[in-house]
């Protein structure tokens, strides 16, 4: 893929890419499995949209090699990226109908093949490069419009297949809103959008973000020019909104939606005590997940009368839980100080398996369970109100990311957030401005620890119990990525990546397979394209505003093949 | 004077050299008292030993691989392990498909062989790729970025291939040929282990006869001492670290195929494990030295089919099995702190992770 | 009087003395410059200094303190600050933020304190800013304080990796090589500003140089090495002449005229 490639070869080349992406999803099942749900009914399924999306996404980039400046080429190589792709699709049913494809691969049904034709059978493969001719000509012209029309087009499209894939979620909660509930009937039929629905809501944001990109430059100019005190008055206000918003979300969103949330605000928790080793202090931590143990079982071992060492209540145990993290941190922290970089990595994930291979042993057995783990860890309760439900435990871990949050915030522009940064940046160069490298690092690994055994004690009586297997390194790998994603070093990008890679797949849950794959090719993905992140720190983002105009065009192509 | 030695002297120092000591007196008391006990008679020990020189060539082989892209690239390939798997899972069907022809026993040699062709094909492939696609546009990013795209290409390719083939278990089909055992010198040994360690061995001389001796391996050594002099040279340096990535491929591929003949079974997440301790392995040896990783390869597989009844039992702790990974990692993290540069000390002169 | 004083300092890598006894006295409030020729040994003396090399053998003695064996950050807390060859700015972060983290070991704040946000830690950041603006402005950057490092022209990384290296208000400070890259203009600016530094600020300099014009106006003593060894010290004038100094730069028959130039 360099830069003196003709744009036809690229075309070439990168619709190859395609057609391999577009066999794999199908023979990895993620195309049927996909193929489940509509998004508009009886019109597109997900998994249609998936292959839709590749195909488009990767004409899109050949176009833009060709460049603006030649439209024809640039519509042609998009075409020519798309026909290749489908043909992928093509060849993948010529083979499969003639030979069992499915003794290598399981996924490799003859659903998966009706699915591929278009539910006609082999007769369907001129239709298969026939859409593939369209999608890369909508590619090309997509790309050859103006920003403007592109972004609504690009923003409604994507508004409308994100209502259909989230159909199970949105569904109940709008009608929980009463009156309103009638807009169900109007969006969504049995499975998926209704046409008019769909068409409804597509023309709906395409004119919300058409008049935003008219007229909001200018809204956001008589904002900046509003006096300082008018426009703290704002700020207060829409603070106050939000809060307002964060307190009856659970009253919105009813009980499976508040269950996904009080997991999406444990990993906040655990994402925001882990971007302090990672992404303040640059030490990359992959055994996080131990500390997130130790909370559990301290929590576990101090309350629950299944052991009957103690029968603490859940505050009489929080001292010791933050404690025990706080001292397992500098425990573990103190061994890997002088290591740098991958061997840190390396050493500390070695630190988080042998603490699981431990915890499951049948020699610590009498004391924290083995396998079994330990059960009846009594709920939080605060004056006589206990915190059972999901929508109740929800306020409590609100409380604690809101505490997590702006301690981070405190810390970040501190004299010990500086010295983090420059640990990050030049080890050698932080120890000459007079930096104690021990202490400064040792407070990361606390401070991260800290936060972490808090997540996991709350984690611990939210459940109820707790097992080993909650604490797998796939645990810590999660919140790497999270915060990656997010932007590492950034305290709303650690929220962003939360959602984006835990609350997501929870409404997602009957595509649950694919999770760790998509994770995977999400961090590689991002850092080729995108390695600081969807939000990151504010400084970062200064910096990227150099060269906005290629950002925006990145952002657009991010949100094409999300 | 009192002050000169207090400002010298870091309590973290003590507090390691105390963990250090305490494991080390561990292991020696457990040693001696399993010893005394005598609940293991020479033959378990010979049995264990066996076993462990087996599954340590195995982690020698896929180790040289760690350890040579570590020499090209400064990186830890974290999707080596996966690389491992991506063969012996592929040569599965293969095998299979001899097994249910009848081919296996009546051919095996053949059979083996294109086994292992398949494996090592597939493996190289993935390696091949994996280095093009996910590592080769982030040349010179900061030390973080490309290690974290390894261990999101390690999950991608674990899921991958548990997508393409399912998520169970797969026996391998048994080999006729390797069931039951010879008796040299008076000791018995399982033919299967005696096969893997001699086709072990056999491969790590022509791995290292190839790295030394071929025009490519010196290519290949010389980019590692030296990319930008290696690209004044003529080498073309792209190239050379592609070809590293397929040499070590093939030896993943191959020492995938000598696994799955030793347990019998394959799985997609079954890189993993195997992966991290053939890393220590390379760390124990000095990473970027290929004997080295050789050799730690080796110790790493006694250490851990010898110590769980040698260190552990003598402390009365019960089924001490369990624990042969904990050892493994426990020496990974004793290793990277207290002698980073391995037993035989890092081949590069340039400063380590 | 000598504020820093090197007896018998010896450094080797393997088989290669970097550093061969050296014994090397610097005045207070000098400018004392060390030259010599490339591998001479100059900028593993200053590893030595810092802290981050530890000598063989040898002492390093600063104003009755040993250094020998004290880590970096120890030794940076005793007076001494340095700048590097190749600049070494924290790149990601703004010029405000490198000089605030060259001001870390005179602020105080503690954990609690950062967090429940303190007067006391309220009233040290506020002074940090004020002091760290006040560097910036004393080398010229008024103004680029939110510039993140990387982004600013390379004569005024110099001069911000000056301003940091201030910040942690030094006794003696090393400069690598200030000049290198600049062209004669920028060098001759360069030279009066480490000149007006020793005369406002009174800090002891020491500076390794290669362009020999350069080092004679400013210095007032200076040390020759050449393959770690001490060929020569003395005033500017009495170097100059220095027949050894003439081979080790020139080889044998060249003029002292040819060196200076």
């Amino acid at each position: 893929m360099n830069q003196d490639q003709s744009p036809w070869r690229y075309a070439v080349n990168i619709g190859l890419i395609g057609a391999l992406t577009v066999v794999m999803l199908s023979l990895i099942g993620m195309v049927e499995s996909f193929s489940k749900r509509d998004i508009i009914y009886r019109v597109v399924t997900m998994g249609n949209t998936l292959l839709l999306l590749t195909a488009i996404f990767l004409s899109y980039l050949a176009a833009k090699k060709a460049g603006r400046e030649h439209a024809a080429t640039a519509v042609g190589s998009a075409i020519l990226t798309a026909v290749i792709t489908a043909a992928g699709v093509a060849l993948l049913v010529a083979i499969g109908k003639t030979i069992n494809l499915r003794m290598v691969f399981i996924n490799a049904s003859p659903v998966l093949y009706q699915i591929l034709t278009f539910y006609i059978g082999p007769k369907g493969i001129p239709l298969v490069l026939l859409g593939g001719l369209l999608s890369g000509l909508a590619a090309g012209l997509l790309f050859l419009a103006p920003p403007s029309i592109r972004k609504t087009i690009i923003t409604a499209l994507s508004a409308v297949v994100i209502a259909g894939v989230l159909q199970d979620m949105l569904r109940p909660v709008i009608a929980l809103w009463g009156p309103l509930a009638k807009i169900n009937l109007f969006l969504f039929a049995a499975n998926g959008l209704s046409i008019k629905g769909a068409i409804g809501l597509f023309v709906v944001v395409a004119i919300l973000v058409y008049v935003w990109g008219q007229k909001g430059s200018a809204v956001k100019t008589k904002v900046q020019g509003l006096p300082a005190g008018q426009q703290r008055n704002l700020k207060l206000a829409s603070m106050l909104v939000l809060a307002f918003i964060l307190l009856v979300l659970p009253k919105i969103l009813g009980l499976f939606l508040s269950e996904v949330l009080t997991i999406v605000g444990l990993y906040v928790l655990l994402g925001l005590g882990l971007n302090i080793v990672v992404g303040f202090a640059g030490l990359l931590d992959l055994g996080y997940v131990a500390f997130f143990a130790v909370g559990s079982y301290v929590v576990a071992i101090l309350t629950s009368p299944e052991l009957g060492f103690f029968s603490m209540n859940f505050w009489t145990a929080l001292p010791f839980v933050i404690a025990a993290g706080i001292l397992s941190g500098v425990l573990l922290g103190v061994p890997v100080l002088k290591m740098r970089g991958d061997y840190l990595a390396i050493a500390t994930l070695g630190f988080g398996e042998i603490i699981r291979i431990l915890v499951l042993s049948d020699w610590l057995r009498p004391w924290i369970g083995g396998a079994q783990g330990i059960g009846q860890i009594p709920n939080i309760s605060i004056a006589g109100y206990t915190f059972t439900t999901p929508q109740q435990v929800y306020y409590f871990i609100l409380a604690g990311c809101l505490l997590v949050g702006f301690i981070s915030w405190r810390l970040r522009d501190s004299r010990l957030g500086r010295a983090w940064m420059a640990v990050r940046e030049d080890e050698d160069v932080a120890q000459a401005m007079g930096i104690n490298l021990v202490a400064t690092k040792l407070m990361a690994f606390a401070t991260g620890a800290g936060f972490s055994a808090l997540s996991g004690a709350i984690f611990a009586t939210k459940i109820g119990s707790v097992y080993p297997h909650s604490f797998n390194v796939i645990v810590s790998i999660n919140i790497i990525c999270l915060i990656i994603v997010g932007g590492m070093g950034s305290i709303p990008g650690v929220i962003v990546g939360a959602f984006a890679l835990v609350g997501l797949p929870e409404l997602l849950r009957e595509f649950a397979e694919f999770r760790l794959l998509v994770y995977g090719a999400a961090l590689v993905a991002m850092m080729l394209l995108k390695p600081e992140g969807l939000w990151p720190d504010v400084k970062r983002r200064r910096e990227l505003h150099i060269d906005e105009d290629e950002n925006v065009a990145e952002a657009e192509e991010a949100t094409v093949s999300a | 004077m009192f002050q000169r030695i207090r400002e010298r002297i870091s309590p973290t120092d003590v507090v390691m050299w105390l963990i250090g000591g305490g494991l080390l007196f561990l292991v020696v008391w457990g040693s001696i008292a399993t010893l005394i006990k005598g609940t293991y008679t020479a033959r378990h020990w010979i049995d264990f030993i066996i076993f462990g020189l087996a599954q340590g060539s195995v982690y020698a082989l896929i180790a040289t691989g760690y350890t040579m892209v570590y020499g090209v690239l400064r990186m830890i390939n974290f999707a080596h392990g996966e690389v491992f798997m991506s063969g012996p899972y592929t040569a599965y069907f293969v095998a299979a498909w001899f097994y249910r022809t009848g081919w296996l026993d009546t051919n095996p040699i053949s059979c083996l062989a294109a086994i292992f062709l398949v494996s090592m094909s597939v493996s190289v492939t993935i390696a091949f790729f994996l280095e093009r696609i996910a590592y080769r546009p982030l040349r010179g990013a900061p030390r973080l970025i490309p290690l974290i795209t390894a261990i999101g290409a390690s999950f991608f390719l674990q899921y991958l291939f548990r997508g393409l083939y399912g998520s169970s278990f797969q026996a391998y089909p048994d080999i006729a040929m390797l069931e039951g055992h010879w008796v040299i010198w008076g000791i018995r040994i399982l033919k299967f282990q005696a096969v893997v360690i001699v086709a072990a061995i056999v491969l790590m001389f022509a791995l290292y006869s190839f790295v030394m001796k071929s025009r490519i391996g010196k290519a290949i050594r010389s980019v590692s001492e030296d990319k930008e002099a290696s690209a004044l040279m003529g080498i073309d340096v792209d190239k050379m670290i592609s070809m590293t990535f397929v040499v070590g491929g093939a030896a993943a591929g191959a020492a995938g195929v000598l696994y799955a003949i030793m347990f019998k079974q394959v799985h997609f997440f079954m890189g993993f494990i195997p992966g991290i301790k053939a890393f220590t392995a390379a760390v124990l040896g000095g990473i970027g030295n290929i004997p080295g990783a050789m050799l730690g390869g080796i110790f790493l597989g006694l250490v851990e089919s010898v110590g769980p009844s040698l260190f552990l039992d003598g402390l009365g702790i019960v089924a001490p099995y369990q624990l042969k990974d904990a050892i493994a990692f426990t020496m990974l993290v004793m290793v990277l702190i207290f002698r980073p540069t391995g037993i035989l000390g890092e081949r590069l002169a340039v400063k380590k992770a | 009087m000598a504020i820093l004083t090197t007896k018998r300092l010896t450094k080797q890598f393997g088989g290669l003395v970097a550093i061969d006894n050296l014994d090397m006295e610097v005045k207070e409030s000098s400018i004392h410059s060390v030259i010599g020729p490339n591998g001479a040994g100059k900028t593993t003396l200053f590893n030595c200094i810092t802290g981050f090399y530890r000598p063989e053998f040898g002492e390093i003695d600063l104003a009755g303190h040993s250094l020998v064996g004290l880590l970096p950050d120890q030794i940076v807390r005793l007076g001494v600050a340095r700048t590097y060859q190749n600049i070494r700015l924290f790149p990601a972060l703004t010029a405000m933020e490198n000089i605030l983290i060259g001001l870390h070991t005179h602020l105080k704040a503690r954990f609690a304190g950062i967090v429940l946000g303190t007067p006391g830690t309220r009233k040290e950041e506020q002074k940090a800013d004020e002091e760290s603006s006040r560097l910036l402005r004393f080398v010229n950057l008024t103004g680029k304080g939110e510039q993140l490092a990387k982004n600013l022209p390379y004569g005024e990384q110099r001069r911000l990796e000056i301003a940091r290296a201030l910040a942690t208000d030094p006794k003696i400070l090393l400069l690598d090589e200030p000049a290198a890259g600049m062209n004669p203009k920028e060098t001759q600016e360069m030279m009066d500003f480490i000149q007006h530094l020793r005369d406002e600020l009174g800090i002891t300099i020491i500076l390794i140089e290669h362009q020999m014009k350069v080092v004679m106006s400013i210095s007032e003593t200076v040390t020759v090495l050449d393959y770690g060894e001490k060929i020569a010290e003395g005033t500017p004038s009495e170097i100059q002449t220095n027949p050894k100094v003439i081979e080790a730069y020139l080889g044998t028959g060249a003029s002292a005229a040819d060196a200076a130039a």
